[in-house]
C-alpha cells in the first residue's frame, strides 16, 4: 500500500494517510550534525518544508532553531518515523539519532 | 508539480463546498473518509472553519469576518448566542471557562469546539443575521480590514464603508476570484490615523487627494504586498496608483486577478503577493496590472495622508487605539471597550449586545486591537452605558497594561504554534499591572505576544515584540519568547529587531519591568516615547537593557504545552484526550 505522505498548514505538521502524524514545535537532539557548533544540537523544529521516503524511512526537511546556542537553518532529511507493514510508526523525538545526510534517493 | 493543494483547489473550492460540509454534518464526523480527510479540512477553511490542532480531532474552530468589523445591530449578539449553544468544549479553560469568543486582530471573530454536525444550524443563524462565514480562511478575500470607525470619525477624509461594502460584495463568492494562490487580505482607510493598517496586508487602498482634470478628488492610493508572516515581513509597496471610489473594485479586482495569474502555485511557501512584489518590483507589477487586467488608464498616485498618521505611530502623544469615549459627526458617541487579548464570555457578550442596545444603535464594531466598540451613544446615555457592570471588565478607561495586551492562539488551538499565548499574556498583563510604575507620560505601551513566526498577533509592530520559542532553563527544555523591540507604524513604520532571543517564559515580566526601568533611568526627557528611545539605539545597546529575570510572576505552562491535548485539562495527556468526539461530548474512537 502506497503511503501518502504531505506537509500542511504552512508547515504545522506532516501528514501520513491523511493523519496528523508529526507535529511541529518538538525538540530533535541530531548527534551527528553540522547544524551549530553544539555537541548534540537540540533543534526545535518550527515548520516543515518537504517530507519524502527513502525505502521505509520517512524524512522530512524543515527550518528550526538550536534551543542552547540559537542557531537557525534548514534541516536537510532528517528521519522522523519509518514504514512496517503499511502502518507508519513515528521516532520518539527524544531520542538521540544522527541527522540522515541529503540524499537522491529520497522520493 | 502543482502541490496537493492545488490539486483538491482545482478539483473542488469555493461556493460547491458548502452542500459537502452539509451532507458531512449529518452523516456525522465519522463519515467524513478517513483518506480524504486532508482534501476536505483544507477546502472546509474557505467556509471559516479550520481543524483545531492534534488532540482535537472533530473540533473546528470557526471565524466570521464581518466587512471592516461591523457588526450591525443584532449581529453581536447573534454571535454570542452561537458561542454560547455551540462553543464549548470537553474542558474549561482556567481564565475564561468554557464558551466565548475571539476577538482577532485582523476585525473578526473566532469561536473554537465547533462540531461539524452543528455547522448547518449555526449558518442558518449567522445567515439569518446577516452574517457569513464564507472566505473567513482559505485562499481568497479574507473579510476586509479598514479604521474601525469608518464613518463615526470627526475627522475622517473619506468615509470608506461604502468601498469597503462594494469590494466585500463583488469579491465574496465572487467563482473568478474564490480560488487564488493564498490568503488575500485586503485594507481599505479612509481615515487620517493610519488606523486600517494598511501596511501590512497583501492590498492597501489609503486615503489621498488627487488632482484629476483641474479638480481635488478624494479617493486611494494603492499599496500591494504587505504581511507579517513566516520571518518574512514586508511592509505593502507604493505601487503609483490612485483610484478614485468607483475605480476601487475594478483596480481591486485586477490587482486580485493578476495574482490569481501570476502567484506561486508550486510553493506555497512563496506564493503570498508580497513574494512577487519582491521579484517584479512595484513598477512592473503597475504594468502588469496596466496592460493586462485594468481596461482604463490608471492615474498616478495622489498626495497620502501618511505624514498625519498617529495610529501606533510611536510618539507621546496621539491616538493609538479607540478605547474611551469619543466624539461622533452627528452628535453621538462611540465607545470603546477594551477586551484583554481579545476574549469575551458569552455571558458577557450578550450583557454588551444588552448594553449596545439599550444605550446606543446596537451596532457593535471590533478593531485589530482586539477590542470592541459600541457606536451611536447620545450624550445623555453615555453614563448609563459606563455604570453598566460588563464595564468594569471590559473597560472604556483601561490600565495601560491591560489596553496594550495582544495574543494570538497559541498552543490552546493553533497546530503551528510552538508556545501558550492568550493565558499567559493575560498573566502577564495583570503582574506588570500589580508590579511595574509605568514611567512618566506613558500611556500607551503595546505588548503582542505571537505563538509562532506566523505573526497573528502582529508582535513586529508593537512596542515590545513577543514570539514563541523555546529554550533550555535548569537543564529542561522550557517554552521561551523571543523578545524584539522599535515596532511601531505611522509615516515610517518600522518592524521590530528581535534583539533579545529564547527568554524562558517566566522571565520575561522581569525582562518587561528591567527595560522600562532602564527607559525611565536612561530617556532624554519625559518627552522621548518609548519607541524614539529605542530607535535611538543599536540592538546590542538595547540587549543590554532588557535583562530577563525571575520575579514573583509565576508561568504554569513552562512544560510541552502542545503535546497536551488541552493545555488546562486536568490530565492534558494526548492519551487523555476524549477528541474525536459526538456533539453531545460522546468520545468516537479515533482509528477504526
Ligand atoms: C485553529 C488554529 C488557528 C487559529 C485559531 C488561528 C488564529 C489566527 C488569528 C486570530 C489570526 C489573525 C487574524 C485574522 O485573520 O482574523 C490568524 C492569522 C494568521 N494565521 Fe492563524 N490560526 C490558526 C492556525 C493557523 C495555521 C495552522 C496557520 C498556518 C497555516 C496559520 C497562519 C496564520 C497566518 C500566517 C496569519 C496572518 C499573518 C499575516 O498577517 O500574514 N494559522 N490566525
Ligand atoms: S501566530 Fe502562530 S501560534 Fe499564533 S495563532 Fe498564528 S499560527 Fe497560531
Ligand atoms: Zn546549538
Amino acid at each position: 500500500m502506497a503511503t501518502e505522505l504531505r506537509v500542511l498548514d504552512d508547515g504545522a505538521w506532516i501528514s501520513v494517510d491523511n493523519q496528523r502524524r508529526v507535529p511541529n514545535s518538538d525538540i530533535w537532539p541530531l548527534a551527528v550534525t553540522d547544524f551549530c557548533g553544539c555537541e548534540t544540537a537540540h533543534v526545535v523544529l518550527e515548520a516543515f518544508t518537504d517530507v519524502g521516503v527513502d525505502r521505509d524511512g520517512v524524512a522530512v526537511q524543515a527550518v528550526g532553531q538550536c534551543i542552547d546556542c540559537g542557531t537557525e537553518g534548514a534541516l536537510d532529511w532528517l528521519a522522523v518515523g519509518r514504514v512496517r507493514d503499511g502502518a507508519f510508526h513515528p521516532y520518539d523525538p527524544g531520542e538521540l539519532r544522527p541527522r540522515l545526510e541529503p540524499g537522491n534517493d529520497i522520493r | 508539480m502543482p502541490t496537493d493543494v492545488e490539486q483538491w483547489k482545482s478539483e473542488l473550492y469555493g461556493t460547491d463546498i458548502r452542500e459537502h460540509i452539509e451532507r458531512f454534518a449529518e452523516t456525522g464526523w465519522d463519515s467524513i473518509p478517513e483518506d480524504e480527510r486532508d482534501a476536505w479540512f483544507e477546502r472546509f477553511k474557505w467556509y471559516g472553519l479550520y481543524h483545531q490542532r492534534a488532540g482535537q480531532e472533530s473540533y473546528f474552530m470557526m471565524r466570521i469576518g464581518p466587512p471592516n468589523g461591523v457588526l450591525e445591530p443584532g449581529q453581536f449578539r447573534t454571535v454570542a448566542e452561537i458561542a454560547k449553544e455551540y462553543s464549548t468544549g470537553p474542558a474549561e479553560n482556567p481564565e475564561f471557562g468554557n464558551g466565548w469568543l475571539d476577538v482577532t486582530t485582523r476585525q473578526a471573530i473566532q469561536l473554537h469546539w465547533i462540531n461539524i454536525e452543528d455547522v448547518p444550524a449555526i449558518f442558518d443563524e449567522l445567515e439569518a443575521a446577516g452574517l457569513t462565514t464564507m472566505q473567513a480562511c482559505g485562499d481568497s478575500w479574507r473579510n476586509i480590514v479598514g479604521c474601525p470607525v469608518a464613518g463615526k470619525d470627526e475627522h475622517e477624509h473619506v468615509d470608506a464603508l461604502p468601498t469597503i461594502h462594494e469590494l466585500n460584495d463583488r469579491f465574496k463568492g465572487n467563482a473568478e476570484h474564490s480560488n487564488l494562490p493564498r490568503k488575500w487580505k485586503v485594507s481599505v482607510t479612509g481615515c487620517r490615523e493610519g488606523c486600517g493598517q494598511g501596511d501590512i496586508n497583501d492590498l492597501a487602498l489609503e486615503p489621498a487627494t488627487k488632482e484629476i482634470d483641474g479638480e481635488d478628488r478624494e479617493g486611494f492610493n494603492v499599496r500591494v504586498g504587505g504581511g507579517l508572516a513566516r520571518n518574512e515581513p514586508r511592509f505593502a509597496r507604493d505601487i503609483d496608483v490612485f483610484v478614485t471610489p468607483e475605480q476601487a473594485a475594478d483596480v481591486s479586482g485586477g490587482i486580485s486577478a493578476l495574482f490569481r495569474e501570476y502567484g506561486d502555485r508550486e510553493n506555497r511557501y512563496n506564493a503570498r503577493i508580497k513574494f512577487l512584489v519582491d521579484e517584479w518590483g512595484p513598477e512592473k507589477l503597475r504594468d502588469v496590472l496596466q496592460e493586462e487586467f485594468v481596461e482604463f488608464e490608471l492615474h498616478t498616485a495622489g498626495e497620502d495622508l501618511r505624514s498625519e498618521y498617529s495610529y501606533n505611530a510611536g510618539e507621546a502623544a496621539g491616538k493609538h487605539d479607540h478605547v474611551g469615549v469619543h466624539g461622533q459627526p452627528d452628535g453621538n458617541n462611540y465607545v470603546g471597550l477594551n477586551v484583554l487579548v481579545g476574549r469575551i464570555g458569552a455571558d458577557d457578550a450578550l450583557d454588551i449586545a444588552d448594553a449596545a442596545d439599550e444605550h446606543g444603535s446596537g451596532e457593535v464594531r471590533l478593531t485589530q486591537r482586539q477590542n470592541i466598540i459600541l457606536t451611536d451613544v447620545p450624550d445623555e446615555r453615555v453614563d448609563d452605558l459606563l455604570a453598566e457592570p460588563a464595564l468594569d471588565h471590559y473597560s472604556p478607561d483601561p490600565h495601560p497594561f491591560m489596553r496594550g495586551s495582544i495574543a494570538c492562539t497559541g498552543t490552546e488551538f493553533c497546530s503551528l504554534s510552538i508556545v501558550e499565548t492568550k493565558n499567559r499574556q493575560v498573566r502577564y498583563a495583570r503582574w506588570l499591572k500589580e508590579n511595574v510604575a509605568l514611567p512618566a507620560g506613558v500611556e500607551d505601551f503595546h505588548i503582542h505576544l505571537s505563538g509562532c513566526t506566523a505573526s497573528c498577533a502582529q508582535p513586529q509592530i508593537a512596542d515590545i515584540s513577543l514570539r514563541g520559542m523555546k529554550t533550555r532553563k535548569d537543564g529542561e527544555p522550557v517554552e521561551a519568547l523571543d523578545i524584539g523591540l522599535g515596532g511601531g507604524l505611522g509615516e515610517e513604520p518600522q518592524f521590530a529587531s528581535w534583539v533579545t532571543e529564547r527568554v524562558p517564559a517566566d522571565e520575561v515580566p522581569g525582562a518587561i519591568r528591567n527595560l522600562l526601568a532602564n527607559f525611565e533611568d536612561q530617556r532624554e526627557d519625559e518627552s522621548q516615547s518609548f519607541r524614539e528611545f529605542v530607535a535611538a539605539r543599536d540592538d546590542e545597546e538595547l540587549a543590554a537593557l532588557v535583562e530577563p529575570e525571575e520575579t514573583s510572576y509565576d508561568d504554569p505552562f513552562m512544560h510541552n504545552t502542545k503535546r497536551t491535548w488541552y493545555p488546562y485539562a486536568e490530565e492534558d495527556s494526548l492519551d487523555d484526550s476524549p477528541a474525536p468526539a459526538s456533539p453531545d461530548g460522546t468520545p468516537l474512537s479515533a482509528d477504526d
